[in-house]
């Protein structure tokens, strides 16, 4: 049996549905090596990205589609929708066995989520929302960054937002955020950690004031919703002190919204798609915020990528269980961290069961 | 008694840490209603789950001291 740090039985986002066309596309989730296009129809597929006959990579030129069906581009293997070969070359009769490994897909949210495990085990019902990702009512900038470190070093950065006072300072930290008291809740159940930062009277940042046109003291409240394994959610409301708060049927309309959410999808063990979008609430038509917005949390990704990737190279070059110290601030990080064990643990259990 | 803490996850599993106000300790609460103060993080989650050795909980008594109310359901 052959262990891996991936959590199997899992969906995962593999690419923003704007990514994906007429023209094959590759990309490697779990270690998994994965061919998506679009029918005719407009449907995304997936489907392993090697043919079956020589293992040419079905998104290396010449392969090519042909209406909806894939042609290997070094003998002709010909795969339809569903990944079954239904043309071989030079003989009439096609063998029972080919066919790719297909995956299933679903498009939402304007990501391309992807089953990595047993299909059987694939419910659709247990994707986690972004909603505002494609709500008319937000406006989204967004990104992915690829980044040269395992999984779990993005998963601990984004858990413990006291960093933003260190790497990001002058970006997104006030004093406020390393200051206030955080709670921290976990779901094992569902595989969801809670983070919550609420400061009652705080400085509000430029931006804001300047995007929001809010002068004074504000409210801000950050929520962080960790989804395991893939998704993250920031929740960030902000008010002015003294507004009424968020309403029973969940509406808040005297607070402004920006809703920062992450993928976080292993390519490898050592690598990651780190997809980034920020929604937001107010200013919708506004190019100068949305500039912003992008310029800022992109430069605080690329902070982060360069800080992870150096420390990938550290905790690569150092023995397994080399002593970390856990303080306050890490309680989100290591309830994440207790989550992702379990689920890795009970997909290599239930693929063991399968064989 | 400092603000209450913010509380947004419902369920029957929900485990909680609170970083107590003005203090360098956190309290957990397990959902079985126990709870604990503790300096690391890592030796209270621990003891949260590990649930229910050590503190085989209270049945359905409410949570002790500041002990938090949902506020709102998510993630549902």
């Amino acid at each position: 049996m052959t262990t891996t740090s991936f959590a199997r039985n899992q969906w995962y986002v593999a690419a923003y549905g704007s990514e994906i066309g007429r023209e094959l596309f590759s990309r490697t989730v779990c270690g998994e090596s994965i061919l998506f296009w679009r029918t005719e129809a407009g449907e995304v597929t997936a489907m392993a990205d090697r043919c079956v006959h020589r293992r040419f990579p079905l998104s290396e030129n010449p392969s090519r589609l042909d209406g909806d069906t894939v042609v290997c581009g070094y003998h002709g293997f010909t795969y339809g929708a569903d990944g079954v070969c239904v043309s071989v070359p030079g003989q009439k009769r096609v063998p029972r066995t080919a066919r790719l490994t297909s995956y299933p897909v679903k498009e939402q949210d304007s990501f391309v989520w992807v089953w990595i495990g047993e299909k059987d085990k694939a419910d659709e019902a247990l994707i986690p929302r972004a909603p505002w990702l494609d709500s008319p009512d937000y406006t989204t900038v967004r990104g992915m960054e690829p980044l040269a470190a395992r999984y779990g070093l993005l998963v601990d950065n984004l858990l413990d937002l006291s960093h933003e006072t260190y790497l990001h300072g002058g970006y997104i930290g006030t004093p406020e955020v390393a200051e206030t008291p955080i709670t921290t809740e976990a779901d094992e159940k569902a595989g969801v950690v809670y983070v919550s930062r609420h400061m009652d009277d705080a400085a509000c940042p430029p931006f804001y004031a300047r995007s929001t046109g809010v002068t004074g003291r504000i409210t801000r409240w950050q929520d962080i919703e960790y989804h395991a394994p893939c998704l993250y959610l920031l929740h960030s409301r902000i008010a002015p002190v003294g507004a009424p708060g968020p309403r029973a049927d969940g509406s808040d309309p005297d607070a402004f919204h920006v809703e920062v959410v992450y993928a976080i999808t292993p390519e490898t063990e050592h690598s990651t798609h780190d997809f980034w979008a920020v929604a937001r609430d107010f200013a919708l038509d506004d190019q100068e915020v949305s500039d912003f917005l992008y310029d800022s949390n992109r430069t605080v990704v690329l902070q982060d990528v360069v800080a992870l990737n150096k420390l990938e190279q550290v905790i690569a070059s150092e023995p397994d269980g080399t002593q970390e110290l856990s303080i306050n601030i890490d309680t989100g990080g290591l309830a994440a961290r207790r989550i992702l064990k379990r689920l890795v643990e009970a997909g290599a259990a239930e693929s063991v069961a399968a064989v | 008694m400092g603000p209450q803490p913010t509380t947004m996850l419902d369920g029957d599993t929900v485990h909680r840490i609170v970083w107590i106000p003005g203090t360098d300790r956190l309290r957990g609460w397990c959902w079985c209603g126990e709870s604990r103060e503790s300096e690391d993080p890592v030796e209270l989650w621990e003891w949260l789950l590990a649930h229910p050795d050590g503190h085989p909980g209270r049945g359905t008594a409410p949570a002790p001291g500041p002990a938090p109310r949902p506020r709102h359901l998510v993630g549902a």
